[in-house]
């Protein structure tokens, strides 16, 4: 940096800060949802005056190919599309795994990057470090997120069953292949085996991806998608130090950091270790057919009119939406159910948990959706305090996280920060059955004697809930 | 070590603290629309892509180009218009018909 830089460099690198400060003064108006689109579309500014001036810098060097300017042009017009038409058609039940696909894309257009600058040099031993290490790392990193995240929006979709897929010995499979990679990785390093060493660290990569992510269970792909996002945000940024690119480091540290505090959140949230998540083989939140009854005490059953009628005379209402609610697509059905009180003149809000939903939030989009103003929507120490002044807790599709049992040591709930349906007045849940959560083990909130049970899909009990408490309205 | 690397590293350190910092405060009603906006600025890739076509020169290198620039868009233009779909729904008031 000893040589002073021209005119032209000079007002490139201005530009560029300029932009880094517009991908964080965004992030940081996405702090409340008042200013939070502001913040996505300042973000984007930066993005496209970022991606104007590389093309500026490309002509002013004038050093690429006519041929390069074509594919690089078809390239950019034919994803730019794709993703365009995906985002603008998408529902908003599905997007967990679109921005999951987005996700694998851009861990594979950065381990592209690495692969692409290491084929046109022309010694690939005599390169430093600076470069070598962060190849090996772009292409490791990259190329896992890649498959990974593919796999990760195929459960998320559907395509791919949502159960944990247990391969026998895939631990050894993985501890095989992460050696292969840093075996081939440091050959590379040292300078030798060139591009068929990083070959062989993209193929363990791909691979690992894959074996990685089969055996999580759906229930846990809310972490793994923020944990796969950070992963790409550090890819992103190994990739800008090989080719030298101060934005790319610095919007792929950000992305990074914002994707490991998010999954760290997400991992508190739901009381597992990121290590036992990825270790896999438990949780998926889907089973809501197995028919269990918990050992000991009674369970109260409530018919739709009477919970109805319950709900149609309280004064305060608190609404808990869980997985179950996402999973029947039931959302309009409550946010009509939440309509049909508030015009009683009853007070109704929203309890959600943290990881309620298929990605961090999910659920909070969904009621969003649904017209629901985001003021109703409480986040778990907001609305705690709450119940106690609640005449009935309405719990749809959430189970684990309103396990009285969590306070108590000793169980796998334990600790799990939960919402405390159980100080509400009153309870009902509306479940298909008595079946378990993730966790596997019975909810305690089903024996209490406040509780009351109304068994049924969660589409058709809020449907017949709205029925019944129109009835009421004189 | 040298000091373009040295740069490198104070920068990607910095930024990494400038994100935890900034994320920390976003409240759990926000976080779907935070990770598809974070996912939305690692489209920043697509920079990354455009210097790589400056290099470009054989037959190999411009099909991983154009693979790349495919992905690299689709990450940056998607990204940030689901994020903006999202946001949109968000309101403070009801919207009654």
């Amino acid at each position: 940096m000893s040589a002073a830089m021209s005119a032209f460099d000079t007002t490139v690198h201005i530009v560029y800060l300029a932009c880094a400060v517009c991908f964080v003064l965004g992030l940081h108006l996405m702090n409340t949802p008042a200013t939070a689109r502001r913040g996505n579309q300042l973000s984007a500014v930066g993005m496209a005056v970022a991606v104007a001036l590389t093309a500026v810098v490309l002509v002013h060097e004038g050093v690429i190919t006519g041929v390069a300017v074509a594919v690089l042009g078809t390239g950019l017009a034919v994803g730019g599309l794709a993703g365009l038409l995906t985002a603008q058609r998408v529902k908003m039940t599905s997007m967990p795994q679109l921005v999951s696909l987005f996700n694998a894309v851009g861990g594979g257009a950065a381990a592209l990057i690495a692969f692409g600058d290491a084929i046109h040099q022309p010694d690939l031993s005599t390169l430093p470090w600076r470069i070598t290490v962060t190849t090996v790392l772009d292409l490791f990193i990259g190329g896992l997120t890649f498959t990974g995240s593919l796999v990760a929006a195929g459960k998320l979709a559907g395509r791919l069953p949502g159960r944990p897929l247990v391969l026998r010995g895939g631990r050894v499979v993985n501890v095989v292949l992460a050696a292969g990679a840093v075996g081939a990785g440091a050959f590379y390093i040292a300078g030798y085996g060139g591009v068929l060493m990083l070959c062989a660290v993209t193929a363990a990569a791909l691979i690992l991806g894959v074996v990685m992510t089969l055996p999580i269970g759906g229930a846990d792909m809310p972490v793994v998608i923020s944990l796969l996002n950070a992963f790409t945000g550090t890819a992103v940024a190994m990739a800008g130090f090989v080719i030298n690119s101060t934005p790319l480091i610095i919007a792929g540290a950000l992305v990074g950091a914002a994707g490991t505090i998010l999954t760290k959140l997400m991992a508190d949230a739901m009381n597992r270790s990121l290590a036992s998540i990825i270790a896999g083989g438990f949780g998926t939140g889907d089973e809501q057919s197995s028919v269990s009854s918990p050992a000991g005490g009674n369970v109260r059953e409530i018919a739709v009119d009477d919970a109805a009628l319950q709900l149609a005379y309280a004064s305060k209402v608190v609404i808990v939406p869980g997985y179950g609610l996402a999973a029947a697509q039931a959302q309009h059905e409550l946010v009509a159910l939440a309509q049909a009180l508030t015009d009683r003149g009853v007070e109704v809000s929203y309890g959600i948990h943290p990881v309620a939903g298929r990605m961090p939030g999910h659920m909070n989009v969904l009621l969003a959706e649904a017209n629901v103003p985001y003021p109703q929507l409480k986040d778990l120490e907001e609305i705690n305090p709450e119940f106690a002044r609640t005449d009935v807790a309405l719990v749809v599709g959430a189970n684990d996280v309103t396990n009285p049992a969590a306070r108590r040591p000793g169980n796998p709930v334990s600790g799990m920060p939960i919402l405390d349906v159980d100080h509400a007045r009153s309870v009902i849940v509306i479940k298909r059955s008595l079946g378990h959560g993730y966790a596997g083990i019975d909810n305690e909130l089903y024996l209490d004697p406040k509780t009351a049970m109304l068994f049924s899909d969660a589409k058709v009990g809020l449907a017949a809930l709205v029925a019944g408490v129109h009835a009421y309205v004189a | 070590m040298t000091p373009l690397l040295f740069a490198d590293i104070t920068i990607f350190v910095l930024s990494l603290l400038v994100g935890f910092e900034v994320i920390t405060k976003v409240p759990a009603t926000l976080h779907t629309p935070l990770m598809s906006g974070a996912n939305a600025i690692h489209g920043v890739v697509v920079v990354g892509v455009m210097v790589l076509a400056a290099v470009a020169t054989t037959p190999l290198g411009y099909a991983l180009l154009l693979i790349a620039a495919a992905f690299g868009a689709m990450n940056v233009v998607g990204g940030y218009v689901v994020t903006d779909r999202m946001l949109a729904m968000f309101r403070r008031e009801e919207k009654r018909p």
